[in-house]
């Protein structure tokens, strides 16, 4: 069956036919597609999940600063606290949202980072993925496999709606980041193909309507908090699908309506900087201090 | 698109457009002049001329002109870098007429006597668009390796600048033929392909009857 990544269902319907995960789905049609071998694509995706790894352990140093100073040390303030073990949200959450704001602060610190699926939402995927290797000690290759199976999403998303900040809010990076990441983390935990389409659907949900509005046109705040946020969101929505909570809507009806959302939204909240927090009085004397 | 679109591509932050893109078009100037410059002016126009400080565009656009690619960490002491390497180096904001906002102006010159000035833009997503190149009006966008040619239009001018990729075999993938909107005497020949073109096709055009200037541009990642 050719794959053309025009909808989720097909991808869960592949992956339910051949009785195997979307991941390998995805693996077998990027082969195809991109004519190499299955083999380089997991070797190319590990790769990436190194890179994950490190830009996570950059950025959970005390030391950290980006240019502007609005991103300091706030990842390793909560590893601290997280890691002490008295955190109301538990070892893995925490875990997972201190991860994803030490991403942004890398990638606000000109660290190397990878787009997941763009810089602005960067933080989310490698959030939920390190904490399961630190916490559960899930092997690599099944963290690769979730990779690939977010990638299956969120191709399907770039397709049918868009990841561009400027094209759909927020909602389009980290929500599409977040459905992506509550996909892998299902397949991750061995639920089944239905089980991450209602995943992404519940997390993608959550997050419809988030708008993209960055102080000062930084990637900075509110970026990392929303990384944050849509993380935590990843991971309550897996642990949703694979209790057997389905989503109302489907998954490829939530992708459709949010596109239709970023279509609404007014361009001042579409990464311009022209509305909703980075005009707020705060942001205005931020702003006239870096570029005076 | 594929997968790795997706996840990925592996860059150094924050921003696609104004680090990635900035990064791009610098290397560029780098690609044409082929060789770091030691001298390098560059000029922000618009969302880049507020930001480009916090955005790091300043170290991304020296550290093309360096040589550097858009995932190398060197990015961020790229200024120093630069520097080292006896580049002089300044930043001017600009208001261009007109432009994209997010436009970046760059003339960079070699000890060599060599000289560049390439306006390009950030479009997204760390893609680019160069939309002039040593003042011909241009669009090149990085996806195919490029042969710019500006020629004093002559009858059969097209035909002998294809005749040079045939005899050369190279095949066209795509090609664009238009007149200088600033001289109209001049016409510009934007070949685009797949294979990449040989210095003997860039010599070859350059001799052509009438030619001014023949400048290849490869694809870039």
């Amino acid at each position: 069956m050719q794959i053309d990544f025009s909808s989720v269902a097909q991808l869960i319907e592949a992956a339910n036919t051949n009785n195997v995960a979307i991941s390998r789905i995805v693996l077998q049609q990027s082969a195809c597609d991109m004519q190499i071998t299955e083999g380089e694509i997991f070797a190319k995706m590990a790769s990436h999940l190194t890179i994950m790894c490190a830009s996570v352990e950059e950025g959970l140093s005390p030391n950290t600063r980006s240019l502007s100073g609005l991103i300091t040390n706030e990842a390793f303030l909560l590893k601290e606290y997280v890691d002490a073990g008295k955190s109301l949200s538990g070892q893995l959450l925490g875990s997972a949202v201190y991860n994803s704001l030490a991403v942004m602060a890398t990638n606000a610190c000109m660290g190397k980072v990878v787009a997941a699926p763009t810089a602005g939402s960067a933080g989310v995927i490698p959030g939920c993925l390190v904490a399961l290797l630190g916490s559960l000690q899930i092997p690599e290759e099944v963290l690769i496999n979730g990779l690939l199976n977010a990638s299956g999403i969120g191709m399907v998303i770039a397709r049918n709606a868009s990841i561009s900040g400027a094209v759909g809010g927020c909602q389009a990076e980290c929500g599409s980041a977040s459905a992506m990441a509550a996909s892998a983390l299902v397949e991750i935990k061995g639920g089944t193909p239905t089980m991450c389409g209602h995943a992404a659907a519940l997390a993608l949900k959550s997050l419809m309507g988030l708008v993209c509005d960055p102080v000062a046109g930084l990637v900075e705040v509110p970026c990392a908090l929303r990384n944050a946020a849509a993380t935590s969101v990843a991971i309550i929505s897996a642990d949703m699908a694979l209790a057997g909570i389905k989503s109302v809507i489907p998954i490829d009806e939530v992708i459709t309506a949010m596109g239709e959302v970023g279509k609404a939204i007014p361009e001042a909240l579409r990464e311009t900087s022209k509305g909703g927090l980075a005009v707020t009085p705060t942001a205005k004397k931020i702003e006239a201090t870096l570029y005076s | 698109m594929h997968i790795f679109d997706i996840i990925g591509p592996v860059m150094i932050g924050p921003s696609s457009s104004h680090t990635a893109g900035a990064l791009q078009l610098g290397y560029l100037a780098y690609l044409v002049l082929k060789q770091v410059p030691s001298k390098a002016v560059i000029k922000f126009h618009g969302s880049f001329a507020q930001t480009f400080k916090g955005h790091g565009s300043d170290k991304a656009v020296i550290g093309g002109l360096l040589g550097y690619r858009t995932d190398d960490v060197r990015i961020r002491t790229s200024l120093q870098d630069a520097a080292a390497q006896g580049m002089q180096f300044s930043f001017q904001t600009v208001q261009l007429p007109n432009a994209h906002p997010n436009t970046i102006v760059i003339e960079a010159q070699a000890s060599s006597g060599a000289k560049t000035e390439i306006i390009g833009e950030s479009v997204g997503g760390g893609n680019i668009r160069l939309t002039s190149l040593d003042g011909i009006e241009i669009e090149y966008t990085g996806s195919l390796n490029t042969l710019i040619v500006e020629i004093y239009d002559y009858m059969g001018a097209v035909s002998q600048i294809t005749g040079i990729f045939m005899e050369k075999g190279v095949n066209i993938e795509r090609m664009r033929f238009f007149k200088s909107k600033n001289d109209t005497r001049k016409a510009i020949t934007i070949v685009e392909t797949g294979d990449a073109i040989s210095e003997a096709v860039t010599q070859s055009a350059l001799g052509l009857e009438n030619a001014i200037t023949a400048i290849y541009l490869p694809k870039i990642d």
